[in-house]
């Protein structure tokens, strides 16, 4: 592989990221010319719907929650050198063992059911990256490939345990019971409301603050902890790794499990924060989201924080918009979406090597003075 | 006789449901064995399927559709290839992202253009679909029990692109094994140096390649929109493009064993549609769901190396740059 062009810190995380998310929502703004809207009129409208009222930024901030525990999940397995295209999976199967908490032992007080809860949908999520882990450790079976499968696994596996066993009697949606108002995440508009801050009602929850606690932890780990800085130079170079002593099989292994163990936190703010039920599909493409603003937030937790807060707000406004502007419906979010995995994750080497020769032509002039 | 009737409606179910997927499972042997990895299947099939289906339902032509979806499809892979050939991107978030964007994309430009929720409008036109091909004497010979049966739903009543896909699996094994093209796509794949020092163009050949893979996707999604159904829906390629990428991986990235792949995912298809709340004896009610996922774990099972082994061609998804 060719040495990507060196460019100057604050460019490589700030000025890269911004030009390639300012051509993906140009891109956008043709085609919402050619739907026969008014681009400007339309961003400014999901700006507005996203960040412009409380509600807005509850469920902004609701959406993000997901994909800050996407986001994190494909970071970290990112930093080992392994793509987990399998968050979609995991968040299905880590949100059943959260969901089975809920269901079998949500009458118990709220302080034992949260732990539980976030415990089991860890080592659901954790379970079921584990096996594409193994099979890349020990057998070189590619990680891309048998997350992929996974997915589609996942999905199967769930919509029979939904429709054959974990369903409520005498139904015929696909749906378990509702959990009990103990297996409950408390909303945000009740917490703050305990404080005296009013606000208005939203799905926003206290998962929020526990994927605000992940971001930490895993930049704790990451950057500050031994097991992290064998994560990072077995990502960076195997061979260096296996010279260091470091095993790159249990690197891939441990990687795998926390992947997975984060993606598994989707079910906390998705089921017990939201949906208080299983049902089908709940993920719904936040995995995927995940690879988008792990992409778009370098794969710092801080810049997942940013990219997820985007994302949501991109979600968020995307509802707006299809309220007010008759011609665009929610799909036009997804191909947004789309566009922004294309320019930030695929086409980045596009805009780094005219950038990179701009940097060393400057560099040059100053060193000539 | 009713059970040797219900066997050939099985086989031609799993005809049906093969074709799309070995389209595109051949799409993808073309891209990968030039070692771009084809994650974009998905994508592409299904930007294939609303562009023919679109122009179809326009113009009231199939075949101005079909040539509307290969150039979809060929569209959507340049799109790929400038990332990941030109611009030495990562191949696995390039074919991701094209389909995200053709899932979102589809059903907001049919919402713009033809306002019926995101789909197309019914193709019911004469000439707006690929119809059955209906062989002389076909009724004739369904009087005749065993061979004539065979004869009449499986070897006849079938469309033009049925046809085609048969056809392109010993087509593209000729390409690969007894053409300097294909020796030339295969070293691609496994060694771009040698192919370099060769004074080969390793960017041409591969754009070559993903080019392939785009023109037969674009069969491949014309034939979901135009010929298995009426009309375009939303998601309608429902993971398809990932299940032809594990048939392709079944079939060890070779021609004739990916067809065998085909066909055994289309069979366990066919036979969950068939078996879909049929109480067996002994087993009772047939969880349908595991014999959907019975090709991926299938998959699974053969890249873990347990039975045989699927060797991927050496520089799938390393970007190449002469420096090196």
């Amino acid at each position: 592989m060719s040495t990507p062009a060196k460019l100057p810190r604050w460019a490589e995380l700030g000025l890269l990221p911004l030009i390639n998310l300012g051509v993906a929502l140009v891109l956008a703004g043709v085609i919402i010319k050619i739907l026969g809207e008014s681009p400007l009129a339309a961003f400014k409208l999901m700006a507005m719907g996203a960040l412009g009222t409380q509600e807005g930024i509850g469920y902004t901030l609701y959406y993000a929650t997901n994909f800050i525990f996407t986001g994190l999940a494909v970071a970290v397995a990112y930093h080992a050198g392994l793509f987990n295209i399998g968050a979609e999976g995991q968040a299905y199967i880590g949100g059943l063992g959260t969901g089975l908490v809920c269901l079998y032992l949500g009458t118990w007080p709220f302080w034992l059911v949260l732990p539980l809860a976030v415990l089991a949908g860890a080592i659901f999520g954790a379970a079921w990256a584990l096996i594409p882990a193994w099979l890349q450790a020990r057998r070189g079976s590619h990680i891309v490939i048998t997350t992929i499968m996974f997915n589609f696994i996942a999905a199967a596996l769930m919509t029979y345990l939904l429709v054959n066993v974990l369903i409520k009697p005498g139904q015929q949606s696909p749906e378990t019971r509702e959990f009990s108002s103990n297996a409950v995440m408390p909303a945000a508009h009740e917490l703050l409301g305990k404080i005296g801050i009013s606000v208005v009602a939203t799905p926003l929850n206290l998962a929020f603050g526990l994927a605000l606690l992940a971001a930490a932890a895993v930049w704790i780990f990451i950057w500050r902890t031994r097991w992290g800085f064998a994560l990072r130079v077995a990502g960076a170079n195997s061979a260096v790794a296996v010279y260091a002593g470091i095993s790159p099989s249990r690197i891939i292994l441990g990687a795998m499990l926390i992947s997975g163990a984060l993606a598994g936190g989707l079910g906390l703010n998705e089921l017990m924060g939201s949906q208080h039920r299983i049902l089908m599909d709940f993920p719904s493409g936040a995995g995927f989201v995940g690879i988008a603003v792990a992409l778009m937030g370098r794969n710092h937790p801080v810049g997942i924080l940013v990219a997820a807060v985007l994302f949501g707000a991109l979600y968020q406004g995307g509802s707006q918009l299809s309220f007010d502007m008759p011609k665009i419906n929610r799909d036009m979010v997804v191909v947004i979406q789309g566009l922004i995995i294309l320019l930030c994750g695929a086409m980045e080497n596009v805009f780094r090597e005219p950038l990179a020769k701009f940097f060393s032509r400057k560099n040059d002039g100053n060193q000539m003075q | 006789m009713e059970i040797y009737t219900l066997i050939v409606l099985l086989l031609a179910a799993t005809i049906r449901v093969a074709t799309p997927l070995l389209l595109a499972a051949m799409a993808g042997l073309f891209s990968e064995r030039s070692g771009i990895i084809d994650l974009g299947l998905e994508g592409k099939m299904l930007g294939a399927a609303f562009a023919a289906a679109a122009v179809s339902a326009t113009t009231g032509s199939v075949w101005l559709g079909l040539a509307a979806g290969i150039l979809t499809a060929v569209a959507l892979a340049l799109v790929i290839g400038y990332a990941c050939i030109t611009h030495q991107g990562n191949q696995v978030v390039a074919g991701m992202a094209v389909t995200i964007i053709v899932v979102g994309l589809g059903p907001t430009l049919g919402l713009a253009w033809f306002n019926l929720g995101g789909q197309t409008p019914q193709l019911d036109g004469v000439g707006q679909r690929f119809i059955g091909v209906v062989w002389p004497w076909a009724e004739a010979a369904r009087e005749v029990p065993l061979p004539g049966l065979l004869y009449a739903e499986l070897l006849s009543g079938q469309n033009l692109l049925i046809y085609f896909a048969a056809a392109i699996v010993p087509f593209s094994a000729w390409i690969f094994y007894r053409t300097r093209f294909g020796l030339r796509l295969r070293a691609v794949g496994e060694n771009p140096h040698a192919v370099d020092t060769a004074g080969i163009s390793v960017n041409g050949l591969r754009y070559q390649a993903v080019i392939i893979s785009g023109v037969l996707c674009g069969f491949s999604g014309a034939y979901l929109s135009t010929a298995a159904s009426s009309g375009f829906v939303r998601d309608m390629t429902a993971g398809k493009g990932y299940l032809a990428l594990a048939a392709l991986i079944f079939g060890k990235w070779k021609p004739w064993p990916t067809l065998g792949a085909c066909l055994l995912f289309a069979f366990t298809d066919a036979l969950a549609t068939r078996l879909q709340g049929v109480v067996l004896p002994m087993v009772g009610v047939v969880p349908v769901q595991f014999i959907l996922a019975l090709p991926y774990v299938l998959t699974v099972i053969l890249l873990a190396g347990f039975v045989g082994q699927a060797v991927a061609p050496k520089s799938i998804g390393v970007p190449y740059s002469k420096e090196k």
